[in-house]
């Protein structure tokens, strides 16, 4: 088929598609309307189990096997990066040249890193209070490392970043996350259910049972993965070359 | 004027989806392909944030207003939006891996130049 064959095609399908949602919009629930049943039981759950955060609740609490599963989509998909980007047998690795970074930039990455890792850090404990969480504040944390890449050089990065460990880590937080949830059924309730430690103060950071903790784990997985998936991906850009250099 | 502003931003949601969707096929270059399946992600966004959109509301989180005080948004689509973007990101990752890979083996990432199969 041609380009241009093609774009019609795409065309009369797309102009369906299009009728089809609108007819679909027209239908829906007014937006800003004041009806929402799931969100007002959310809100109430949240409330008795004092978690103040109520986004957390329902991602660590309501629907912590759902995250699980999300859980287990991060970690294959990285798994996948891994397999993927890996040093073949025709490609060999270059040692990275330090480069000259100019002076203003080397200062500002070198301040901005501890206050970057910090803020990762805060967001993730205080994923329970506040707006944020594991998945947020993980992926802070992980990109602040970096900014070594960018305030000195390649090699300075892989010095504070034992890829290796970090793959540890990975694996290490995904088992809290289950183990977290077969303690549940030990201790005589259900598998990953909040009903297991006590709900502590409203709006202290150790309130909310587990959520607190399900909401570590997965800062820590977040980190550890973005770490991996990013080493991979500089290790392609910067050290890896084919032999016969094509 | 406010009946359009009740179906507006679902509309919008549509429009984004169907201008990456549209992308998506017009595309030459696997990255921008990538970039273009993003788009299509943030369509999803904007309908489930619109969903749960509430006149008058704020955030869910009662870290600095008294339970009850004002009406807050839903918060099952906020966590559904998280979940969708963690996804959302994962998968570009994996995608890019992918379009690193063909890059290496075929030369090329137009689409239209990978017709051929090889051993």
């Amino acid at each position: 088929m041609t380009r241009r064959a093609r774009l019609w095609v795409l065309l009369t399908g797309g102009a369906g598609l299009a009728v089809l949602l609108v007819a679909a919009c027209l239908r829906l629930p007014h937006f800003g309307g004041d009806r929402h049943p799931y969100g007002d039981r959310a809100v109430h759950a949240s409330l008795a189990r004092r978690t103040a955060n109520t986004i957390s609740s329902v991602n660590f609490d309501q629907r912590a096997f759902d995250t699980l599963g999300e859980m287990t989509i991060l970690f294959a998909a990285v798994l996948g990066c891994v397999v993927l980007l890996r040093q073949t047998q025709d490609e060999r690795r270059a040692r990275p040249e330090p480069a000259d970074v100019a002076r203003p930039v080397r200062r500002y990455a070198l301040l901005v890193l501890p206050v970057a890792l910090l803020t990762g850090l805060y967001i993730v404990a205080h994923g329970q209070l506040s707006p944020g969480g594991g998945f947020q504040g993980g992926v802070v944390a992980a990109t602040a490392l970096h900014l070594l890449y960018l305030g000195a050089d390649y090699a300075a990065l892989e010095r504070v970043r034992p890829v290796g460990r970090y793959e540890v880590g990975d694996a290490l937080a995904s088992s809290a996350y289950v183990v977290t949830g077969i303690a549940g059924l030990i201790g005589g309730t259900a598998f990953l259910a909040n009903t297991l430690l006590p709900y502590g103060t409203f709006n202290t950071l150790s309130s909310g049972g587990t959520v607190p903790l399900l909401n570590a784990a997965i800062g820590m997985e977040v980190a550890c993965a973005v770490v991996v998936l990013l080493a991979r991906f500089l290790d392609q850009a910067v050290e890896i070359e084919e032999e016969s250099g094509r | 004027m406010s009946s359009v502003m009740d179906v507006l931003p679902y509309l919008v949601a549509a429009w984004v989806f169907l201008a990456g969707c549209y992308g998506l096929a017009t595309s030459r270059n696997l990255v921008h392909a990538v970039g273009c399946l993003s788009v299509c992600q943030a369509g999803t966004y904007v309908l489930l944030l619109a969903v749960g959109y509430r006149d008058k509301a704020t955030a869910p989180v009662f870290s600095d207003i008294k339970p009850g005080s004002r009406p807050v948004v839903d918060p099952v689509v906020q966590a559904l939006t998280l979940t969708d973007v963690v996804v959302g990101a994962t998968v570009t990752a994996l995608l890019l891996a992918l379009v690193v890979q063909i890059a290496k083996r075929h030369g090329t990432v137009d689409p239209d130049e990978l017709s051929e199969l090889r051993g």
